[in-house]
């Protein structure tokens, strides 16, 4: 803590040398960058490996060139073996869902706008933010080199429910040493999203600089606030459960494993007792709360920019934040709708059913807030505005078919399905990945000073918004018609006849995939070749904006702003402008 | 929208004088640094009671750990039927006196630098160290007493639970000595500006706290159901 600044307002010497300014640097916009290209890394990794799963579901005697030298063992000469198939199913879903989902919206963004849009110079500890980053980066090294290792990465899924998980590696390929690696990667995770979460509520309460009372925050802010509790809350909870598990693996408890178990024709007598559902609990306990860390700052970045992009007020900016708190709050207490099928009283499960579609009624008056917005608004379609509205269409999409999930009579079909597939994919997964772009389009000029080019960015909007639909809308009804998931063929049974439905599928995931790469080029070429950005480029309200693209290392360059208005005064009349910035000290008398 | 436009004060210029909503304690926007505490690197000071604040989600974050691994350990206990109850050391007890007169101590530490006596400062927080550490080798030697009765971590769901809460206290324990240590080091520093007091109270908030979580983890691994 030792600190060399002398404690005047107006030192702030940016640290010299490229090591401490772009590698361990204290900065949270450089943090946030590092979170930002950790997460894009990661996104492209399972976005392959999601190619990969597509393209053996449908053609599943294909020789996949150059995967026989990633894994001899798991796809001798290219074909992969089914448990392959759910290794990379396996680290698919857990890269996408932590190093993506949690990472990008929430420490990527979270950590470059949350000090500038309340205007403050740094977060509140930045030794430790620097800290939650490398421990994050060292969570993914340690999860990726499970594909190094002999038998491969894990293949129990990213829930990794005992006694599967628990046993070693007689339950199959990849629960050795894989399964270790994954534990002790999503252990690494929760300490770094714990002492990130910490860092964002101390800034948030702590540093708002004057004027900015929590009723005039940004709706980005609320949401990276919110989240910042919920993942507080959940992730010890995940890390209790890692701990366990691991035990289990290498300490020979029996937390989770019964006795008993005949597993590959062995049967176990190390263990005795445990209780696998045990684990279900404590991992959904954080499970359903992790779905909304990972769409709630997509839903405050969507606000965020849905109302500037409307020109308008965001509607109901009260009614945003509370309904940001009680998703928060009742996103603890829904846990058991992914356990209908574990055997639990039906008064239970009609619980946990009433509560979720409780958490229906803050969602909806979201989105009803959402139109609101739109409604009637300027609408200025930026590829920023468009991804923003694709979010809003994607959750709905999703959101409704939610609510069948929560029936336990129809997910006691559904449940394991395609259907679920189709449903988490488009209301969490592409839905949070949409805010990712729209917040991309709208604060790359701030971040690295120059805009990105609108025309690429429109192409790859449509091909990616028609193509998510195209992979995940069929998912629906494949799992109504009792189509398995985790499954690495369908060749061979009732469920062939939908092979060309799968097809379809798989031909638009290669097309989806490969329009990303547009957004790649875009990224980087804008980077160096995009037009030069000015101060407020979108006419935003937001501190952000009143500061150069890209703002100096201490953001104001010494000058704290001082807030006078709430985050969304577009189109106020009587002002000068259609807009007025937050620190603005312009007065509009009310108008009525 | 047009409501929400508040009228602005006299002069823009941030000064300690005028304040438009800020109450002085964050929550309505107090205005960064204020001349309290450390610099950031970016230069301005970080409001001290920012740490306060960080200290206490830390330990929310923690209490949710040891909250996961009591609902796991009464489930683990109530569902199945190998669980034989595990016989504490009686050393247990000892140690959890050193404990509790270790957070006394560091009372009496905390009380000497308010009223600014700097030499009992620094010796009762030596001896909160030394207490710190005695109750660490304290529960080293509760192992090796349920070693040398043969109980190890997977003898029983009881003394996996037993180990497992041990272990996790007394990590989290060392964390509050590596605190300690940082305050001896710098005790003459902390005498001396009365700013730096808050890392001290923030060092003796842990404490505290990990004191009173031991004696719930010694309530839970003995109380029976
Ligand atoms: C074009 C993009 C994507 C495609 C084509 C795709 C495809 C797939 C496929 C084929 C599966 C395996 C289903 C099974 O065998 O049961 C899967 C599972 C999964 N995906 Fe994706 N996915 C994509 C993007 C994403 C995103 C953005 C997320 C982030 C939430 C995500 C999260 C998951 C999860 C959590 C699983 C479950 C893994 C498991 O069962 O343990 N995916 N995906
Ligand atoms: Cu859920």
């Amino acid at each position: 803590m030792a600190e060399a600044h002398a404690p005047t307002a107006h030192a702030q010497h940016a640290p010299q040398g490229f090591i401490r300014k772009y590698i361990f640097s204290l900065d949270h916009k450089v943090i946030g960058k590092q979170y930002y290209f950790l997460a894009l890394f990661s996104v492209f990794v399972g976005l392959l490996l999601s190619i990969l799963m597509r393209w053996h579901l449908v053609w599943p005697d294909a020789h996949i060139p150059l995967l026989d030298k990633l894994s001899p063992v798991g796809a001798p000469g290219g074909l992969m073996t089914p448990e392959y198939y759910l290794s990379l199913m396996t680290m698919h879903g857990t890269i996408m869902i932590f190093f993506v989902l949690t990472t990008a919206p929430q420490s990527g963004f979270g950590n470059y706008f949350l000090p500038i849009q309340i205007g403050a110079e740094d977060m509140a500890f930045p030794r430790l933010n620097m800290l939650s980053f490398w421990v994050t980066l060292a969570a993914l090294l340690t999860l990726l080199s499970s594909f190094f290792v002999s038998d491969g990465p894990p293949l129990a899924g990213w829930t990794a429910y005992p006694p599967l998980s628990a046993v070693g590696s007689v339950s199959g390929p990849g629960e050795g040493l894989g399964q270790d690696l994954w534990v002790i990667s999503i252990a690494l995770f929760c300490v770094g999203a714990l002492l990130g979460a910490l860092n964002f509520i101390a800034t948030t309460l702590e540093l708002r600089t004057r004027g900015m009372k929590l009723m005039r925050l940004p709706l980005t802010c609320w949401a990276w606030f919110i989240t910042a509790i919920v993942g507080l809350l959940s992730f010890a909870v995940l890390f209790a459960a890692g701990v366990l598990l691991l035990l289990d693996r290498v300490g020979g408890t029996s937390f989770f494993v019964p006795a008993g178990l005949i597993v590959s024709d062995k049967i176990l007598s190390n263990h005795s007792g445990g209780s696998p559902l045990l684990y279900q609990h404590l991992f959904w306990f954080f499970g359903h709360p992790e779905v909304y860390i990972a769409i709630l700052p997509g839903m405050g970045i969507t606000s965020h920019i849905l109302s500037c992009f409307s020109r308008k007020p965001i509607f109901g900016y009260r009614a945003m934040t509370y309904s940001l708190m009680a998703i928060g709050f009742l996103s603890f207490t829904v846990w058991g709708h992914h356990m209908f099928v574990s055997g639990m009283s039906p008064y239970t499960a009609f619980a946990f059913s009433v509560m979720t579609m409780a958490i229906g009624v803050p969602s909806a008056i979201k989105t009803f807030n959402w139109l609101g917005t739109l409604w009637g608004g300027r609408l200025r379609l930026t590829t920023a505005m468009l991804f923003s509205i694709g979010f809003v269409s994607l959750f709905v999409s999703g959101g409704l078919s939610g609510l069948f999930l929560a029936q336990p009579p129809v997910d006691v079909n559904l449940h394991a399905t395609y259907f679920v597939v189709g449903h988490f994919h488009l209301v969490m997964g592409v839905a949070a990945i949409f805010a990712m772009f729209g917040g991309t389009f709208y604060w790359f000029p701030k971040m690295f000073g120059r805009m990105m080019n609108e025309t690429l960015g429109k192409i790859h909007f449509w091909l990616t918004f028609v193509g998510v639909y195209a992979i995940f809308m069929p998912m629906h009804y494949l799992g109504v018609e009792g189509n398995v998931r985790r499954y690495s063929t369908f060749i061979d049974d009732f469920m062939q006849p939908l092979l060309p439905v799968h097809k379809f599928m798989s031909i638009w995931a290669f097309i989806v995939g490969g329009a990303q790469l547009i957004f790649i080029f875009n990224l980087f070429w804008s980077m160096f070749k995009g037009e030069k950005a000015g101060i407020n480029p979108w006419e935003s309200t937001s501190l952000e904006w009143t500061v150069p693209s890209p703002p100096p290392h201490d953001n104001f360059a010494g000058k704290i702003p001082v807030v006078y208005h709430g985050p969304y005064e577009y189109g106020v009349p009587g002002a000068e402008k259609d807009y007025i910035m937050q620190d603005s000290p312009e007065v509009v008398a009310e108008s009525h | 929208m047009a409501s929400t436009v508040l009228t602005p004060p006299k002069h823009r210029a941030p000064s300690k004088s005028d304040s438009i909503g800020g109450n002085g304690h964050g929550w309505d926007g107090d205005g960064f640094g204020g001349g309290r505490g450390e610099p950031s690197p970016a230069g301005r000071p970080i409001p001290l009671h920012a740490y306060r604040m960080g200290m206490y989600m830390a330990l929310a974050a923690i209490l949710m750990v040891f909250a996961a691994f009591t609902s796991a350990l009464v489930v683990r206990r109530g569902i199945s039927n190998d669980w034989v109850p595990t016989a504490l050391p009686g050393l247990l007890y000892l140690n959890t006196v050193i404990l509790l007169a270790s957070s006394a101590t560091l009372e009496l530490s905390r009380r000497a630098l308010t009223a600014g006596r700097g030499e009992a400062f620094a010796q009762w927080l030596y001896a909160t160290l030394v207490l710190g550490l005695a109750f660490i080798g304290g529960q080293l030697l509760a192992w090796r007493e349920l070693v040398a009765r043969g109980v190890y971590l997977s003898t029983n769901p009881s003394s996996s639970f037993f180990y497992l809460l041990t272990s996790a206290h007394g990590i989290h324990l060392l964390g509050g000595i590596g605190g300690l240590i940082y305050l001896v080091l710098r005790a003459r520093r902390i005498v001396s500006a009365a700013k730096q007091r808050t890392i001290v109270e923030i060092a003796a908030l842990y404490w505290h706290f990990m004191d009173g979580l031991w004696i719930y983890l010694l309530l839970l691994l003995t109380v029976r159901s």
